[in-house]
């Protein structure tokens, strides 16, 4: 049997945008299942305790909603270092993505004011372990990103300029993030 | 100029301990999709002898009735050791090995995309998998010791990540390394079902981890109000039926590839079969959506449709049973229509035996037998919920997902290995396993009718009968496993008896353009695709020049 004919060289096909949309995808349902059981145990609550949140706790909605804000931020850093790359702008593109990663750093350090501020203990019923293992969850996610943005930043600075897929992917990893982010302010922080 | 002189001795037993080193180390460092996915098959092959002795351990537990051989903690034990292994030691990883493995061959590609994460899923998998055995042999699980059980807990949110690793890898390949000319009509059978179950794995497996996390942070706190309602009420659904047909999906899709070589016939109508494989997608769905039992009334006045809120009280029963259950086996019973199809004869066409296919239709046939089973079970008026129907539903995907498997293993061991495994062999293993399985299964299904309770204690002696023959058919099973892999290894061992041909079953697809083994690289050339069945496109081609000749 005569072999196959070679075909040419596969054209690329994006596998880092593929790979940070899977990824993104996967945030989703990860936060999403978590915050459908949050839905679920809050109306089980209400029913039959009438409350949700406990007495003692109060939700500080200035920096949560700055953490809202922040992520417009992020987003447009993360689209800037895209839109730089193809200008060829190797500079503004290295500081795109510093600033991308230095206002994930701050949204981390309003999350842990939030902590410090509601002085939560963990232990306060079902809401403590559930708010720290959604937010918790939060915050893991967000040291992801934060790598995302470092090891995009470190590959420019190196001079690996070729691939600029790779903004592409940490744009859309960012813009996950910040769905995510919005369905926990909008359940944890806005709804209670 | 100054050498040293070793001792021969010592230099001979040096050179062979560190080869050995080398070996181990190659192997552990691969990022060769080909050596990947034999690490998640061997480990998933261990995983499921394991969890196979497990249940003899239940069957013979049973069978002693009232004079219990276990103490209760170890009953807890036990069961929380059978639902875990049977999912996360055995389906999963064999599926997503023999994905791993296979996927990107069948695409023409020169290696998996992100090799290196489905290398590091594999490490989080074994890693993960090693700690719940430690967890549960240590009263973890759903036992006493508090620590044992967050180590449970955190061991499978890491088997979870793991799978999730791999499954995104195999995503990836299929819709960015698919040779020229393969556009998602031509992609292969078994590719297009790990396309799905891939992607039905990035769905569902992150649901998991999160109904996972909230019980750690739970119970590692000391809080423990989410733990008190138990494990199951959380994170069961992914346990159990339906959310496991999705993980029954690469078999499927196997069962699906292997007819048109079998028959030497193409595929009609291959939209068929991707509307089939995706059809049992739907699990997916019914695993995102945290579905365990379903509520469904069937007999007398129950199912008379009558008039307003009566009508959308049946609708809000009847609707999401048959979506998640009655779907996935209509899409496997467009599969086997198709087999139907194929297999009939015709005057010029004879059926081409190879071991693999045994093996293949009795996995499909017992995850299908596995699927109605879960079907029947929420039908109240049947009484099984709380039986060990269920139990018996779950083991015949189970076992079916491994019966299939093991053929996926045996129709690619010459590009894995470079070896032909005996036919003879293969088939009577192939028929042990159904055995094994029927036998496992099919007697639960008739003590779920006869009410015997999922438990261990049975006190109703008329019952007995039937825990006898499952403990045979488990013991059975173990013997199956034992043997395929003592079949495995003496075939690769003894390479030189064995070695394949490029081509040895006369296949359609690409992957058999390789040469036996396949190289690292897959491919010397990445071929040109320009059909579904480039391989027998060729071969016709040839034929027909060689007639003209």
């Amino acid at each position: 049997m005569d072999a196959l004919p070679a075909g040419p060289a596969p054209a690329p096909r994006n596998q880092m945008v593929l790979g940070a949309t899977l990824a993104s995808i996967a945030m989703a349902m990860l936060t999403g299942g978590m915050l459908a059981i949050w839905a679920l145990e809050r109306r089980e609550a209400i029913d039959a305790a009438g409350t949700w949140l406990p007495s003692s706790v109060t939700i500080p909605e200035v920096p949560s909603n700055i953490m809202l804000i922040a992520f417009l931020a992020t987003a447009t850093f993360a689209h800037w270092a895209i839109w730089s790359a193809k200008h060829g702008d190797r500079g503004h593109t290295v500081f795109a993505l510093a600033a991308t990663g230095f206002v994930g750093v701050l949204i981390v350090n309003a999350q842990l004011f939030i902590y410090s501020q509601m002085d939560l203990p963990i232990t306060e019923g079902r809401y403590g372990s559930m708010f720290f293992a959604v937010t918790g969850t939060f915050v893991v996610l967000m040291v992801a990103g934060i790598v995302f943005s470092l090891v995009a930043m470190f590959r420019y600075l190196g001079g690996r300029t070729g691939e600029p897929e790779i903004l592409t992917a940490h744009a859309i990893f960012w813009y996950g993030l910040a769905a995510v982010f919005t369905a926990i302010w909008f359940v944890v922080y806005v709804t209670k | 100029m100054t050498t040293i002189d070793s001792s021969p001795d010592t230099a001979t037993e040096s050179s062979a301990i560190g080869r050995l080193l080398a070996a181990d180390v190659d192997w552990l460092t691969s990022t060769d999709h080909k050596k990947v996915g034999r690490l998640f098959l061997g480990g998933g092959l261990l995983g499921l002898l394991a969890t196979v002795v497990v249940n003899v351990l239940i069957a013979v537990e049973r069978v002693s009735g009232t004079s219990a051989t276990f103490a209760e903690d170890t009953w807890v034990q036990l069961f929380s050791a059978q639902r875990f292994g049977l999912v996360f030691g055995a389906a999963l990883p064999l599926a997503v090995g023999l994905a791993v493995a296979v996927t990107p061959l069948q695409l023409g590609a020169r290696s998996i995309a992100f090799p290196r994460l489905a290398q590091t899923g594999f490490f989080m998998w074994f890693g993960g998998f090693v700690l719940s055995i430690v967890a549960v042999a240590s009263n973890g699980g759903f036992g006493d010791d508090a620590d044992m059980i967050d180590l449970f807990l955190a061991a499978h949110v890491l088997m979870a990540l793991g799978l999730a690793a791999g499954a995104a890898s195999i995503v990836t390949s299929v819709m960015t390394t698919r040779a020229p000319g393969m556009t998602m009509r031509r992609v292969p059978f078994f590719a297009f079902s790990t396309l799905i179950f891939g992607i039905g794995l990035l769905i569902v497996l992150p649901i998991l981890v999160g109904a996972l996390v909230y019980l750690f942070v739970d119970h590692r706190s000391g809080a423990g109000e989410l733990f008190a309602d138990g494990v199951s009420e959380y994170a069961l659904w992914a346990f159990g039926q339906p959310t496991t047909f999705l993980f029954a999906i690469p078999v499927i899709g196997l069962f699906a590839e292997l007819l048109p070589t079998t028959f030497r016939k193409r595929t009609p109508l291959r939209g068929v079969v991707f509307a089939g494989l995706s059809l049992v997608g739907v699990a997916a769905l019914a695993g995102s959506t945290q579905q365990t039992v379903f509520d469904v009334p069937w007999a007398g006045s129950q199912l008379y449709i009558g008039g307003g809120d009566d009508l959308r009280q049946k609708v809000e029963d009847v609707a999401p049973w048959a979506i998640f259950h009655l779907l996935p086996i209509l899409g496997a019973g467009l599969i086997f229509l198709m087999f139907l199809f194929l297999a009939k004869p015709e005057k010029n066409s004879r059926p081409h035996l190879i071991g693999a296919f045994p093996f293949a239709v009795f996995g499909f046939g017992m995850v299908l037998v596995g699927m109605h089973g879960a079907a029947l079970l929420p039908i109240v008026d049947f009484g099984l919920l709380g039986t060990v129907f269920d139990e018996a539903s779950l083991i015949y995907v189970v076992y079916g997902i491994a019966l299939g498997t093991m053929g996926g293993i045996v129709y690619w061991a010459p590009k894995l290995w470079g070896v032909v495994l005996d036919l003879a062999k293969v088939g009577l293993l192939a028929l042990l396993g159904v055995t094994a399985t029927v036998l496992a299964s099919f007697p639960h299904y008739i003590a779920g009718f006869l009410n015997q309770p999922a438990g261990f204690r049975v006190t109703d002696n008329d019952l007995q009968i039937w825990n006898v023959i499952v403990l045979v058919g488990h013991s059975l099973m173990a013997v199956t496993v034992l043997a395929f892999i003592g079949l495995l290894t003496q075939s690769v061992l003894g390479r030189g008896d064995r070695s394949a041909a490029d081509d040895p079953f006369d296949a359609h697809t690409i992957e058999w353009a390789t040469t036996s083994p396949a190289p690292t690289d897959n491919f010397v050339d990445v071929p040109m695709i320009t059909s579904a069945e480039p391989l027998l496109d060729r071969k016709s081609a040839n034929d027909a020049d060689g007639s003209d000749s």
